[in-house]
């Protein structure tokens, strides 16, 4: 919302500074975004004379020009402009002054050698018109030294506020003035709603059709009939008001009607009344209806949507935008100024719906003062018959002025206890007075009437930042609040610590933490599984931010292959974030993911160069789980994984039937899509499958130190090439619970020696005596029984 | 010290072979000294002191000497032989030593060689972020609860006193997602504050509770992407007014921004879930295109808050006129842009991997509240 220093003034009567509006408007909850002050940017430039223009030695175009100035004597300035002569007004701008049209700050300067300080300015270098066929050439008896800004009526600062939704009042520029008067910064000017009388019937009749009239979306509709108008040109004043906002003049009728959007928070509409077919029906749509609006862009309606027809068909859309073929133009001799009120909840949901953004939705919508219609009404008219001519019929009313006001019991102790301050009855009451609501006594509280053009004021707590509003926000304490409780039951919840421990395990094992959008590539979801329509946004930002992710690897390797194209490879990259299986609660699990790309290790002096593996991503997998507490050897690896991973080279880690993540080399069709330039492992575990385990007090399980030696004993075991190692470890180390405390593999292998289709697959058992040491006979006992259970497990000999 | 031990022979009884013992010691003594390596000194041991070495020999003949000479002469052998087994054991660790020295000598490599390959993880700035917040409101006594990034309506509009017409509902540009198959209607959430309604309806008051997340709105250019992230706050006990949350946000902005003394400004402002309203402003300088925060002349505007409205309480089965409180969100990668000095909200997302080396953290340095050095 912009406007004027000088229009506030026409209707606040105050002596406050620039500074002092700008700052009570801010304190007021009228947030000042900006003050455009010409003024102060155009200080520099004033009025000079002309005393010689003498044609340059060096240059044909080039004059050079002494000029009388006002502050700096005289001058010599190269001058370039066809009308530079001697004894001519211009506008003169001094060295170091700022040419907005130019956007360079002048300096001393030579001229093809000659000295030239400054330079004598056009409208364009001014940014004052586009005019740039010469300098500023003004009446010779402008007084040197008179400012451009005055000259150009410049003068006015321009302010800009942002408006919160809430304040449909303040809409208008009469609001803002109301505002600040009641904060103590002037007096708000009555306005003369003095009626303007008819003189004949309006040849136009209202009907408001509506079935339901207790519930109708136009409670009111004024009209009024106004011959022999002139639509010509508007006078400077209010083509300069309107400029200096930004809204775009265009006749008398239509600036009008713009004018009272700013001024009042009073959308109105003019017709031309010779277009116009029978009387005016408002009423709301069958459907299907079809109107060319003002914005040159055809609306077809829905049925129950408001709009305001004649014989010929729709011609409004009620509150939001006029018809194009029954606008006023240069030729309209006769008008009907309409001036109603409609309701902001179907004006909201039906401009949205049709997605027009307007100046009058943006007012009804938030909601105008329906007691300012009738006035409204005859102020409208004067403004039209000065700026048009004509003679108006007698006012058409249909309906009634609807009461939006409400009654609040207020109980003043109310605003003590929610802001904290003891602000005096007296002082609350002023203040909700002056706001324009009309306060009573009723027993101990008191009984606050609403004003009309309040309709965001509910209750209680509404009453209350109203008058901590005026009061003013730098009045609140600043309290401790103090806490209740020694310890703090969930500082942390589970969900936050599996996310932080994930975090911090995998940052330590060298891959980068990123943050990717939650939504991808429809198409890329589908590769990774989510074919839901559920999960496609109805309107995304752009196609490639369509679909809530299903995986968060796609993001990562597209990120590592991006990385890559910029001279980075080998990404090594995670993220702990959320993926979507469905719209539910209990459907957006957090998930740790990583990809490790291309190279494992570079070639140096030490190792050689080495392509990730699925044996990479594993140890991250396994990291992530020993650090939430959970035992990699108490899981289970399958082949229970997505098509998205290769089928050979990935696995599931279970416990049970749990799938708590998977890990592996990703499926050279999913590479494809990716369109990857490299090898890619990548691992996704869903933290939240791990069962929260109960906590058992800070205590740690007392620890017994073994005093027995541990033994180790190797075995090579011939079995099938397509056993898991793991199988004879897991059978090895399961032989015999008690003396076995683990085994580890230390050599697989194929290849001369070993039968076709069979490994050698070698481990080393360590066994822990208890209690008493073992002899060679007990561990030769004990390697016997190893052998046999390998053997009946997983059919390996002894090699 | 041998000398020493011959003096004494010498003196106990001049008229023994005090003579040949001396000779005998410097004999001994050149061979040993003579031992240029371990394998020659061993030599030189046995050919001194081994079963049939010189000084064992004359030990032997002890026995058959008459009292009085063994008295000085036994002595005498005892002393020479433990000297020499003492210059034995000092020449062998000198030729240990320098046999060491020799074999150091020739295994000298090139120290300058790169350290094995290894990758330096860290961790994003946004985590880190939540991770300082959380710290500092636990500190407060606060708790955190979470909530699901796809949110139905209603919890994160209409009990949020957003109805359906409502300009906010628009302002926020909102993400919409299909309804389901019971028409219930889905978003994904535009602000955390659903997480309040949900934190309401399943607790009782006294709440003090923080929520961190991502959020979403259909906007993106240079100050604005469409998923960003959110801290709410949240307190509802009986008491609790505008002056403990004017009071809690400076709080929290001075130990965010570690500083001592932080102005805050609040000004009132519009949200459909709170009344009063208000918006935040902290003290900052900006000179010469720098923002510093906590001193100066300006005003930055950080987060919006108010005390929560009544219709939201009643709308979570509160009783408005007995509870009270109030709610707070801010933008977590706001925070980290101006406490970190980052210049683009978009690089936050890009994976950069430049970036998130620059910004990132180390694993190992979690937060804490205390000040920083330096």
């Amino acid at each position: 919302m912009k406007f004027t220093l000088s229009w506030l003034k026409q209707y606040l009567d105050t002596n406050a500074s620039l500074e002092e509006i700008s700052e009570k408007l801010t304190a007021l909850g009228l947030e000042v975004d900006g003050i455009e002050d010409k003024a102060a940017d155009f200080e520099p430039f004033k009025v000079a004379y002309v005393k010689s223009a003498e044609q340059h030695p060096n240059a044909d175009r080039l004059r050079v020009c002494q000029v009388e100035t006002a502050d700096h004597g005289i001058v010599q300035v190269v001058c370039g402009a066809p009308n530079a002569r001697a004894g001519m007004k211009a506008v003169f701008a001094p060295s170091g002054s700022y040419i907005p049209g130019l956007d360079v700050t002048l300096k001393k300067s030579e001229i093809r050698g000659v000295e030239s300080n400054g330079m004598l300015v056009s409208e364009k270098e001014m940014q004052l018109s586009d005019e740039h066929n010469g300098i500023i050439d003004l009446p010779e008896d402008t007084k040197i030294g008179t400012k451009l800004a005055d000259l150009f009526g410049l003068n006015d600062p321009i302010i800009e506020i942002s408006l919160t939704p809430d304040r449909a009042d303040c809409a208008g520029i009469y609001g803002i003035a109301r505002d600040l008067a009641a904060a103590g910064l002037g007096t708000l000017k009555p306005l003369d709603t003095t009626p303007v009388k008819g003189s004949f019937d309006s040849a136009i009749g209202v009907k408001l059709d509506f079935v339901d009239k207790d519930n109708t979306p136009c409670p009111l509709f004024l009209a009024r009939y106004i011959k022999d108008v002139k639509n010509t040109e508007s006078p400077k004043w209010l083509v300069d008001a309107l400029e200096s906002i930004g809204v775009k003049p265009i006749s008398p009728l239509v600036d009008m009607t713009n004018f009272f959007s700013y001024a009042y928070c009073r959308p109105l509409h003019v017709f031309d009344a010779d277009k116009l077919q029978g009387d005016l029906r408002v009423h709301l749509a069958d459907g299907g209806e079809t109107l060319m609006a003002l914005n040159n862009k055809k609306y077809t309606f829905e049925k129950g949507m408001t709009v305001i027809s004649d014989d010929s068909g729709v011609l409004e859309i009620s509150a939001i935008m006029g018809g194009k073929d029954t606008g006023c133009s240069k030729e309209t001799k006769n008008a009907l100024l309409i001036c109603a009120y409609f309701d902001p909840v179907r004006t909201a949901l039906t401009g949205r719906k049709l997605q027009i953004n307007s100046d009058a939705r943006y007012r009804f919508e938030r909601g105008i003062d329906p007691a300012f219609t009738v006035p409204a009404m005859e102020m409208a008219t004067k403004m039209l018959i000065e700026l048009c001519g004509g003679e108006p019929s007698h006012v058409v009313t249909a309906g009634a002025v609807p009461d939006i006001t409400r009654e609040i019991e207020f109980d003043m102790a109310k605003t003590k206890k929610l802001i904290g301050l003891d602000i005096p009855e007296m002082t609350q009451v002023e203040i909700l007075e002056k706001l324009g609501f009309t306060v009573s006594k009723k027993g101990a509280h008191y009984l606050v009437k609403t004003p009309s053009w309040r309709g965001d004021v509910e209750g209680q707590a509404d009453l209350v930042e109203e008058v901590i509003r005026v009061y003013g926000y730098d009045h609140l304490e600043t309290l401790t609040l103090e806490k209740t409780t020694a310890t703090n039951k969930e500082a942390e919840t589970h969900k936050t610590w599996l996310g932080r421990k994930a975090r911090s395990v995998l940052a330590a094992r060298g891959l980068l933490e990123c943050v990717s959008w939650s939504f991808m590539d429809e198409k890329m979801a589908a590769v990774f599984g989510s074919n839901d329509n559920a999960l496609t946004l109805l309107n995304p930002i752009s196609e490639d931010l369509k679909h809530m992710r299903p995986s968060i690897l796609p993001n990562l390797c597209q990120a590592a292959q991006r990385n890559a194209d910029r001279g980075y490879a080998n990404a090594a990259l995670f993220e702990v974030g959320p993926v979507f299986q469905g719209v539910k609660e209990d459907q957006q699990p957090l998930c740790a993911a990583g990809i490790r790309f291309q190279k494992a290790k570079d070639k140096n002096w030490n190792e050689q160069a080495r392509a990730v593996d699925v044996f990479d991503v594993k140890a991250d997998l396994f990291a992530v789980l020993e650090t939430l507490g959970f035992s990699p050897d108490n899981v289970q690896i399958t082949r229970n994984v997505p098509d998205y991973y290769h089928p050979g080279q990935s696995g599931a880690v279970q416990l049970g039937k749990n799938v708590i993540g998977y890990f592996g080399v990703l499926h050279p069709l999913t590479v494809e899509a990716l369109d990857l330039d490299g090898d890619v492992v990548g691992f996704e575990i869903f933290v939240e499958n791990l069962p929260e385990k109960k906590y058992k007090g800070a205590s740690k399980p007392l620890l017994t130190l073994n005093p027995l030696m541990p033994l180790h004993r190797d075995f090579a075991f011939i079995v099938d090439e397509t056993t898991d190692a793991n199988a004879v470890l897991v059978a090895a180390r399961f032989t015999d619970r008690k003396l076995i405390a683990g085994a580890s593999l230390f050599d697989v292998y194929q290849g001369k020696g070993v039968e076709e289709g069979k490994k050698s697959i070698a481990i080393s058992v360590t066994i822990q005596p208890e209690g008493e040491a073992l002899t060679d006979k007990d561990i030769e006992a004990l390697s016997q029984k190893i052998i046999a259970e390998v053997g009946k497990k997983t059919g390996g000999v002894l090699r | 010290m041998l000398n020493k031990a011959l003096e004494k022979t010498r003196r106990l009884s001049p008229n023994t072979t005090m003579s040949n013992f001396a000779e005998l010691k410097t004999e001994l003594t050149a061979q040993i000294q003579a031992a240029n390596d371990l394998e020659k000194l061993e030599q030189a041991r046995v050919h001194v002191l081994g079963k049939k070495g010189k000084l064992t020999e004359q030990m032997k003949t002890l026995g058959s000497m008459d009292a009085e000479t063994r008295k000085t002469a036994g002595p005498a052998l005892n002393a020479i032989k433990e000297e020499i087994t003492a210059l034995i054991k000092t020449q062998e660790d000198g030729l240990k030593r320098q046999a060491m020295a020799e074999k150091l000598s020739k295994e000298t490599i090139d120290i300058t060689l790169p350290i094995r390959q290894e990758k330096k993880g860290a961790i994003h700035p946004i985590s880190r972020t939540i991770e300082e917040m959380l710290t500092i409101f636990a500190d407060m006594g606060f708790e955190v609860r979470e909530g699901p990034d796809i949110e139905d309506e209603w919890h994160n509009f209409d009990a949020l006193n957003i109805p359906e017409h409502h300009p906010a509902r628009e302002m926020q540009d909102t993400f919409f997602m299909p309804s389901d198959e019971n028409g219930k209607k889905y978003v994904l959430r535009t602000q955390t504050s659903g997480v309040q309604i949900r934190t309401m309806m399943n607790e009782k008051p006294p709440i003090r509770v923080v929520v961190p997340g991502r959020v979403y709105r259909s906007d993106y250019d240079m100050t604005h992407t469409p998923m960003f992230h959110q801290m709410e706050g949240l307190v509802i006990d009986k008491a609790t007014h505008m002056g403990h949350l004017k009071g809690t946000l400076k709080a929290f902005c001075e130990a965010f921004f570690e500083v001592d003394e932080l102005p805050i400004r609040f000004r009132p402002s519009f949200f459909p879930f709170t009344e009063p309203s208000a918006e935040v402003d902290i003290g900052c300088s900006r000179k010469d295109g720098g923002l510093k925060i906590g001193a100066g002349d300006d005003w930055l505007e950080i987060l919006g808050c108010g005390m929560v409205h009544p219709n939201v309480l009643r709308n979570c089965g509160i009783d408005p006129d007995e509870y009270q409180g109030f709610a707070f969100g801010m933008g977590v990668d706001r925070l980290a842009m101006l406490k970190f000095g980052i210049p683009d909200l978009r690089t936050m997302f890009e994976s950069d991997t430049r970036w998130l080396s620059h910004y990132g953290f180390d694993p190992l340095d979690p937060p804490s509240t205390s000040k920083k050095k330096s």
